[in-house]
């Protein structure tokens, strides 16, 4: 018998877009596994949800890549139901706004369909909902709602920020035998960066450092990251080194890493990526402030959107969404430093894209 | 035979409830109990027109269903109790019984929202092409909710192998449809969707079964889903184990409708020999409740269990 040749797993890097990771994740593990298939509004068409379900309809046919009626309540109990008999379903809503059609689906039925079969059966359900700000999208197309399906028992939420996350995370959803919401911010889909090429998993819970630091933490959701990213670059000339921490999943949520790293920094900015009262910034600050009270030498603080609906018009918008700026301000404040001029500095925008790398 | 797995089973259902309205003033069922009683012959007939492998999902009002679908009354009246020994250990209740083994998804409290749910599973049998049914039960008042026109809509798109059953009694808690509809009939407006309408009166679980069975041989031709509506009248209040006729509707409603009773109306069908042998059932659900008055209660760590699977911890 001929000695069987070990098999070499190589990784290989190349750079690709965050929406090209995504699209491979689903076109991977639909290869990998036949009982994956990926439906929602406007799935295949011409669009196909900002490029991210590209050639799936041609790879897998109709059976495993189609479009529905628009009946987001139903098409995810439809979702549900699937689950439960053995397939693999990934659910797109276009944008989280419809997904709020879905609600009692999701805080009804699915969060507990597990808990009150007291175990005897799994909901491995994918839901992708991409979230917040084009230009002039309004109050209705433009949210991020994150906190509320955290909120509820039994869901996992993650938020990817980096195309590596985007692919990583998505295949430990579909993967993962409960139901999980994979949260895609538009603004990320065009940054590019080194994803392999092979199938990996990012485990769901588990934080990364985007950034290391010693005065300041700044815990960022999704896009936050990039502008938290920005604003670490400017606080560095002024010799302020921020720790920036992305949770990735904030359900079920796992402080540790951003406990140790606040420890350490005594200080700690939540810039948060949706609405700040009653929100996920809340609970990091609850959770900072009850495990590293006496180490904290300033309260914590929370960066969001202000408390109104998105406006349409473009100066008006501006005062609806938190920035690198607002960020640097509060950092100043927290450190006891005057404003610097930021005259001078580029910061990201609709047009101006964040193309990476982190 | 099938008469008297028929009889066997609304006899079953119509005694179990019995006991449980005996027992439900002594306050050791804390669950609201929504009676099927008037009701037996929906779910008897369905369910024994079905298949063993096929599925079935309920409403809160499913007592009838579970029975039918699993003949078994242990777990029944453990859950009932909120017992360890119950299907779900007493997370569910009354209104979320389960019994995946036995084809029972689930049942659920919110009135349309399993519907959505039964045509997820029928989307995947067929795709897996296991030749199961699914059957989802829901009430009049379902309908209402946009989850049930969304439903049947893909349902009737996709061609799916489902039978969508519907409970009428009337009311909508109470209700009645006279408040409620828009329109004269609910067969009528489900008969525009591409699938089969039937409509029956829901008393006699003969006729039932007969006509799901028709349902059956029509969608394996056609394979189009089916709408089987029918008729019946609560006996119970919505939800509790009363009746209260004169607040909402009148005692001679009932007493018309009683005379037609689905138990009584299967008894004078079966030998006496035979009726004498199956109403020895009454053994079975006596020991089945002195077992789950007996059963202990989960420990309080059943209670963090099972909001997600989890792979190390099974």
């Amino acid at each position: 018998m001929p000695e069987k040749k070990k098999r070499i797993k190589i990784f290989f890097m190349r750079k690709i877009s965050y929406k090209q990771a995504i699209n491979e994740a689903l076109i991977q593990e639909m290869e990998r596994d036949p009982s994956v298939f990926v439906y929602g509004i406007g799935v295949p068409d011409v669009k196909r949800i900002f490029g991210t379900t590209e050639n799936l309809v041609e790879k897998f046919g109709e059976e495993r890549c189609f479009d529905t009626p628009i009946s987001e309540d139903a098409m995810t109990g439809f979702g549900l139901g699937a689950s439960l008999n053995g397939l693999r379903p990934v659910h797109i809503h276009e944008r989280v706004d419809f997904m709020l059609l879905a609600m009692n689906q999701l805080a009804n039925i699915i969060s507990s369909w597990r808990y009150g079969s007291a175990g005897k059966m799994k909901v491995p359900l994918t839901i992708r909902a991409v979230i917040g700000r084009g230009w002039g999208q309004g109050f209705q197309h433009s949210k991020s709602m994150y906190s509320v399906f955290a909120h509820i028992p039994g869901l996992k939420v993650v938020l990817p920020t980096t195309a590596k996350d985007a692919k990583g995370l998505l295949v430990s959803a579909i993967r993962d035998d409960n139901p999980v919401i994979v949260m895609e911010h538009r603004w990320l889909y065009y940054q590019e960066e080194e994803v392999p090429e092979n199938l990996f998993e990012i485990p769901i819970g588990l934080p990364n450092i985007l950034r290391e630091g010693k005065d300041l933490t700044i815990v960022a959701v999704s896009w936050m990251n990039v502008e938290a990213l920005k604003a670490a670059e400017v606080l560095k000339k002024r010799g302020i080194e921020a720790e920036i921490i992305d949770p990735r999943t904030i359900a079920p949520f796992n402080d540790e890493m951003i406990i140790r790293s606040v420890e350490k920094t005594g200080r700690c900015i939540v810039a948060d990526n949706d609405w700040i009262d009653c929100g996920f910034g809340s609970e990091v600050a609850a959770r900072v402030s009850e495990k590293c009270f006496g180490k904290l030498k300033f309260p914590v603080k929370r960066i969001g959107f202000s408390h109104i609906h998105c406006p349409t018009a473009r100066h008006l918008e501006n005062e609806f969404y938190p920035n690198a700026e607002k960020i640097i301000r509060t950092a100043e404040e927290m450190l006891g430093l005057s404003p610097a001029d930021l005259s001078e500095e580029e910061f990201y925008s609709y047009e101006n894209k964040f193309k990476g790398p982190f | 035979m099938t008469i008297l797995d028929l009889y066997k089973k609304v006899y079953l259902i119509r005694k179990a409830e019995e006991r449980i309205c005996q027992l439900y003033p002594e306050d050791k069922m804390k669950t609201p109990m929504h009676m099927s009683m008037g009701g037996e012959a929906i779910s008897a007939g369905v369910c024994q027109a079905l298949n063993k492998e096929d599925q079935v999902l309920g409403s809160c009002r499913s007592h009838a269903l579970y029975l039918s679908k699993t003949g078994e009354t242990d777990e029944f009246f453990a859950e009932m109790f909120g017992k360890a020994t119950g299907g779900s250990k007493g997370k569910a209740g009354s209104m979320h019984l389960n019994s995946p083994e036995n084809g029972l998804m689930s049942t659920l409290a919110i009135v349309s929202g399993g519907i959505s749910v039964a045509v997820g599973a029928a989307f995947a049998n067929k795709r897996i092409k296991n030749n199961k049914i699914t059957a989802i039960f829901f009430g009049d008042g379902a309908i209402e909710e946009g989850c049930f026109w969304e439903s049947i809509n893909i349902a009737c798109l996709m061609e799916l192998p489902i039978l969508f059953i519907c409970e009428d009694n009337g009311f909508a808690k109470n209700t009645p449809i006279s408040k409620r509809h828009g329109y004269e009939s609910i067969s009528e407006i489900a008969s525009k969707f591409r699938c089969n309408v039937f409509e029956e009166e829901g008393v006699d679980a003969e006729v039932v079964y007969n006509t799901t069975k028709k349902a059956l041989d029509i969608m394996k031709e056609n394979r189009m889903p089916c709408f089987l509506h029918f008729n019946y009248y609560r006996y119970l209040e919505h939800v509790g184990v009363n009746q209260y006729f004169d607040e909402y509707r009148p005692k001679e409603e009932f007493e018309e409708w009683r005379k037609k009773d689905p138990v009584e109306l299967l008894r004078k069908r079966v030998s006496e020999e035979d009726a004498v042998r199956i109403e020895k059932e009454d053994e079975q659900i006596e020991k089945s409740i002195s077992l789950a008055e007996s059963a202990p209660f989960a420990g309080k760590e059943e209670a963090h269990k099972d909001i997600f699977y989890e792979k190390d911890k099974l």
